[in-house]
């Protein structure tokens, strides 16, 4: 059983998880997802393995077909011979804190295979489109082994974008019908996207949408790649071959061009950042409730206290509770 | 209209005399009252609330357009609806002997009801139909159980019904071909399928091939069928099932009907004249426990169903407008507690669907929560049927709540409400793109979820179950059925496949292959299949090689 | 704040009838769950793998064919041959009362038939997840 009498160390985990053990890695996702600290623990132990899987993000508007197209996907990665490992974001809901993750069942065709994993995930609150464990989850497939780590991001609106800062090819999914209320530009997904899928290309529109895009992406300014569009259907795989093959073709792009590696070290930068960022925003949230700061708040009310002193105050308060 | 403003204004003096000197001592019991599918109900329906209806527009005649009152100028008084109960399980033995015993108690009709892997197209001895076989209907894995399941029973002399959807056309043939044997002309059969696929995505879920090769499989039938098997109802088109699923009244129609529209959309994309299969499509449609509002439904399905075939697709004929039906009283009503209260919550639902005006009748029996129906249980249920038809006198004049306010009222807001529907699922390209997109199933799942909401917070009270409980119920007996049952059926099908002669087979299935590809009529390839004895498994797996397999839309 | 339990609802089997699995998924997640659905016609052996990918706390398998029999307890012997019986297992669906007694005996924790409040199940689940 999992749960052993002896709590394991996480250079045991980490050994399970490099050497395959499913169960381990699901285990260990878990932690990240409820924020046990043994999950850190167990990526520091293997951040030295990671780096060899191609990271392909899938977004666009709920709905739109990214779970289906990831199951046609898979199978195309399948018969290339390769591993995939698969992280499934679906929102949680704000009232109850559950949610029903619904990516899964569009997949479970390829629960019996030995060469694929998959694991669903709620928001539990983020907002940019993933999970906070997402990019914890995505090194942790990366050290199992998976040739390629998929993720789908939850339907998004305009501003969730996370997905940029984890993966190394995102492909942006849309498709006909949208309405004029969500053009694709206003969306600002044309400036994240290095693959246009314009998926249920059997409605009619689909060509349209994509001259549309093919039209906007023409005025970008693009270096060393220009994001192709491909039109797909999701129901029949048609397409999805042409789409790997982008992906594909842009991943070797950028190693080619000595990019990739740039381009994850800025990645891992800015998600350093945002973790320092968090934990002195948690820090300071903790002392946001002391006695001492509300009498402040009724002098800021009455106006007798600038809000910018107090910001001075509030910082010396953060420094001097870190400095004992 | 003088008239309407003097009423208006006694209704108003009631109100506020009369009736407010009650309610101000004596409050009704809720502040709002609704039908079980939440429509709003009236304290109180006059002539103000019928004041638009034309009568010889929206109600007309018996057997006239647009058969409001009814399908045929003299109903129960002419002919009593068909009593069929659907039954069918184990083997094809046994189920042969339920069906003797069935047209021995008086039973008008025969109705198959076949075990999962039959539905799925699957062979008894497939990995997956691992402990399914015989379990909820008859196993029939090729022509030898078909013949062995009607055996005795003369095919010119029953109308049979087999709850069939995505391998209907195996099953036709099947039943096709034992005819022959038995010296029957195909002309002369009479019976359905129920062959309706759409309601299969939607609520039902023993679907197989993706929607457009579903499609082709059934126009193929209603081609086939007006040929060859004239009496024959080529499809039930089904509200039966969307209903049990969750759904309300008014979806069960608005659902029902935009599938009925996409089956004769792809008839005429097929290139068949509506009026040469529209008078064979049936319908099938739920009784359930709110009286009026279901008597109310099944008046406005035939209305509107009148409606769109005459000015839609114009047809022509009067029989391509009237919408025939089969009923079921709602299994999803019927309770594990306290099972016998459920004979009368199924008198009620019978009677509904009999002032509503039904061609057939199944009532469930009161086991239904429990099991499958027990010999004594589904005798019980057949009486219920006699005694509403021999003694309760509701068939001697008909459609014998017409005029009613509340009743015509409901009929006309289901009817209009059905239509809105309607007119949204044309706005989603079709039944088909809106079951695609999982629309159908997102109505269905909501108005479930608010049941089962309802029924929890007591809102809504289904007695014995959260309002006069028992303590400590005894289990009824309850019918088993025999494990042996998918053993005897698998060395069954092995001899079969040893005995027959299997050069033939290959033969036949690779011209079906070849058919499939094509687009020829499929039923000539599939009757002569089965009559090679290939079985339903071998006949589903090469059309599942060629279409492919559908993959639901699952939605929350 | 506390962990949300996770939740596989599967439908073992050929059975179609998925209101009730439905109705409970949705429970379950206004109940503050995390909840996986498998869909319709799952081996057990999927229902297992899917389990144990998603790291779950507990399988609800829903059956009304009167296959249960043979589909309950082949999962809680594939979780066994994995050691994942930390994960609670419950069934629910048509179920004789005369059946249950095996199933519980084959390791489900517990048998919820027509009528049961969704309520009920919830509570069950909170009280008795293994970890
Ligand atoms: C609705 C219904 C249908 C609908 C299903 C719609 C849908 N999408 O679900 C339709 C009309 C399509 C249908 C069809 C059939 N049905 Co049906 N159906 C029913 C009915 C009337 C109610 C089931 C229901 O949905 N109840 C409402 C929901 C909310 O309750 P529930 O599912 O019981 O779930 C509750 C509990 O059981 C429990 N629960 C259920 N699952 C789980 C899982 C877990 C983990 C937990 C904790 C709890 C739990 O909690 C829920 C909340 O209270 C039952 C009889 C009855 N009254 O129970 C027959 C019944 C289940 N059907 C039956 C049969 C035979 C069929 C068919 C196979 C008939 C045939 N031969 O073709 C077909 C084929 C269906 C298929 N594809 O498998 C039989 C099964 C007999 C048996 N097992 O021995 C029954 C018992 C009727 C009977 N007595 O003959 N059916
Ligand atoms: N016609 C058509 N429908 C499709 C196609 N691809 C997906 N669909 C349907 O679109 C619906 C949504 O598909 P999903 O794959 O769940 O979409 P999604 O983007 O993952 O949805 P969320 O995760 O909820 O944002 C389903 O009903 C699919 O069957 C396609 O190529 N053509
Ligand atoms: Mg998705």
């Amino acid at each position: 059983m999992i749960t052993e009498k002896e709590p394991m160390k996480p250079t045991d985990w980490a050994e399970r998880v490099a050497s395959g053990d499913r169960r381990a890695l699901a285990r260990v996702i878990s932690f990240l997802e409820n924020d046990d600290r043994q999950g850190v623990e167990v990526l520091k132990e293997l951040y030295s393995r990671t780096g060899r899987a191609h990271v392909i993000g899938i977004t666009g508007p709920p709905g739109a077909g990214k779970s289906s197209l990831l199951d046609k996907i898979i199978g195309e990665l399948r018969s290339q011979g390769k591993t995939v490992g698969v992280v499934a974001v679906d929102p949680t809901s704000p009232f109850s804190g559950g949610a029903i993750l619904g990516d899964r069942v569009r997949m479970q065709g390829w629960t019996g295979d030995a060469g694929v994993y998959i694991r669903s995930m709620g928001t539990r609150g983020s907002l940019g489109g993933l999970a906070r464990a997402t990019y914890g989850t995505i090194q942790l497939l990366d050290a199992a082994g998976f040739d390629y780590v998929l993720v789908e991001t939850v339907g998004v609106g305009q501003s969730e974008v996370d997905i940029v800062r984890v993966a190394d090819t995102v492909v942006v999914v849309t498709v006909p019908g949208l309405g004029d209320d969500i053009q694709i530009n206003k969306a600002g997904i044309t400036e994240i996207g290095d693959v246009f899928a314009v998926n249920k290309a059997d409605l009619p529109g689909s060509e349209r949408v994509a001259t549309e895009l093919e039209l906007m992406l023409d005025l970008g300014n693009h270096q060393i790649w220009r994001p192709p569009v491909v039109l797909t259907v999701a129901a029949t795989g048609q397409g999805v071959s042409e789409l790997v093959r982008a992906a594909q073709d842009h991943y070797t792009t950028l190693q080619k061009e000595g990019k990739l590696a740039e381009r994850r070290l800025a990645r891992e930068k800015e998600a350093l950042l945002l973790r320092l960022v968090e934990r002195v925003r948690r820090e300071i949230l903790s002392i946001w409730a002391q006695k001492e700061l509300s009498e402040l708040w009724a002098a800021l009310s009455a106006r007798r206290l600038d809000p910018y002193t107090l910001e001075e105050n509030v910082y010396k308060a953060w420094k001097g509770a870190k400095d004992e | 209209m003088a008239e309407e403003k003097d009423l208006r204004k006694a209704k108003e003096a009631w109100e506020q005399g009369t009736l407010a000197k009650v309610t101000a001592r004596f409050p009704e019991r809720k502040a709002e009252f609704t039908t079980l599918s939440g429509m709003p109900v009236e304290r109180l329906y006059t002539p103000l609330d019928t004041a638009e209806l034309d009568y010889e527009r929206d109600l007309g005649f018996p057997g006239q357009y647009p058969y409001t009152r009814g399908v045929q100028p003299t109903m129960y008084r002419g002919r009593l609806w068909t009593m069929r109960q659907y039954a069918g399980f184990g083997t094809a033995e046994e189920s042969n002997e339920r069906y003797k015993y069935l047209l021995e108690q008086g039973q008008t009709g025969l109705s198959v009801a076949f075990d999962l892997p039959t539905q799925i197209g699957y062979d008894s001895d497939h990995p997956l139909a691992q402990g399914e076989v015989g379990k909820v209907g008859v196993a029939i894995d090729s022509l030898a159980d078909m013949e062995t399941l009607f055996a005795g029973i003369p095919l010119d002399k029953v109308s049979t019904s087999m709850t069939i959807n995505a391998p209907a056309a195996v099953l036709l043939a099947m039943y096709i071909a034992v005819a022959e044997k038995q010296g029957v002309p195909s002309r002369k059969l009479s019976g359905t399928i129920q062959n309706d696929i759409l309601k299969e995505y939607a609520a039902r879920g023993t679907y197989i091939f993706p929607p457009k090769p579903s499609m082709r499989l059934i126009t193929d039938i209603f081609a086939y069928c007006s040929q060859n098997l004239p009496e024959w109802n080529t499809i039930s088109i089904s509200g039966y099932h969307i209903r049990e699923a969750g759904c309300t009244a008014v979806q069960e129609v608005a659902f029902t009907l935009a599938n009925g529209i996409a089956y004769v959309e792809a008839a005429i994309r097929a290139g068949l004249n509506v009026d040469s299969f529209a008078p064979r499509l049936s319908f099938f449609f739920n009784a359930q426990m709110d009286l009026l509002e279901e008597v109310a439904k099944f008046r406005a399905a035939r209305r509107l169903w009148a409606r769109i075939m005459k000015e839609r697709f114009g047809a022509k004929d009067p029989r391509s407008m009237m919408l025939r039906f089969h009923t079921q009283t709602a299994g999803c009503a019927l309770t594990a507690q306290q099972p016998d209260n459920n004979i009368i919550r199924v008198t009620i639902q019978a009677l509904a669907a009999v002032l509503g005006g039904t061609q057939s009748l199944h009532t469930n029996s009161r086991d239904e929560a429990l099991s499958l129906p027990t010999e004594e249980s589904v005798r019980i249920a057949l009486r219920t049927q006699q005694i509403i038809a021999y003694e309760s006198g509701v068939t001697n004049t008909i459609d014998p709540l017409a005029g009613s306010y509340a009743v015509e009222s409901m009929t006309n807001r289901i009817e209009k409400e059905a239509q809105a529907y309607l007119e949204r699922i044309d706005k989603l390209g079709g039944a088909v793109a809106a079951i695609e997109q999982g629309f159908i199933q997102r109505e269905i799942q909501e108005s479930a979820y608010a049941y089962q909401r309802a029924v929890e917070s007591g809102e809504r009270i289904v007695v014995g179950v959260n309002k006069f409980q028992v303590e400590n119920e005894q289990p009824p007996e309850i019918h088993k059925v025999d494990p042996e049952v998918e053993r005897r059926q698998c060395a069954k099908l092995n001899e079969l496949r040893a005995n027959r002669d299997n050069g033939k087979v290959s033969q036949v299935l690779a011209e079906l292959r070849e058919a499939a590809k094509g687009d020829d009529n499929l039923m000539p390839y599939i009757l002569e299949s089965v009559r090679a004895y290939a079985t339903l498994g071998e006949i589903c797996g090469v059309l599942r090689e060629v279409f492919g397999e559908y993959q639901p839309a699952v939605i929350f | 704040m506390e962990r949300p339990i996770r939740v596989l609802v599967a439908k073992p089997g050929l059975d179609g009838h998925d209101r009730g699995a439905k109705v409970l998924a949705r429970a379950l997640r206004d109940a503050g769950m995390e909840v996986i659905y498998t869909g319709l016609r799952q081996t057990p052996e999927q229902i297992v793998e899917a389990a144990l990918q998603e790291d779950v706390d507990v399988i609800g398998l829903s059956c009304l064919s009167g296959a249960h029999n043979h589909l309950f307890p082949r999962v809680t012997q594939l979780l066994k041959e994995k050691q994942a019986e930390d994960i609670l297992v419950l069934g629910g669906g048509i179920i004789p009362e005369e059946d249950i007694p095996g199933l519980l005996a084959a390791g489900i924790s517990a048998v919820f038939t027509p009528g049961t409040p969704t309520s009920a199940v919830i509570d069950y689940i909170k009280e008795h997840v293994k970890r």
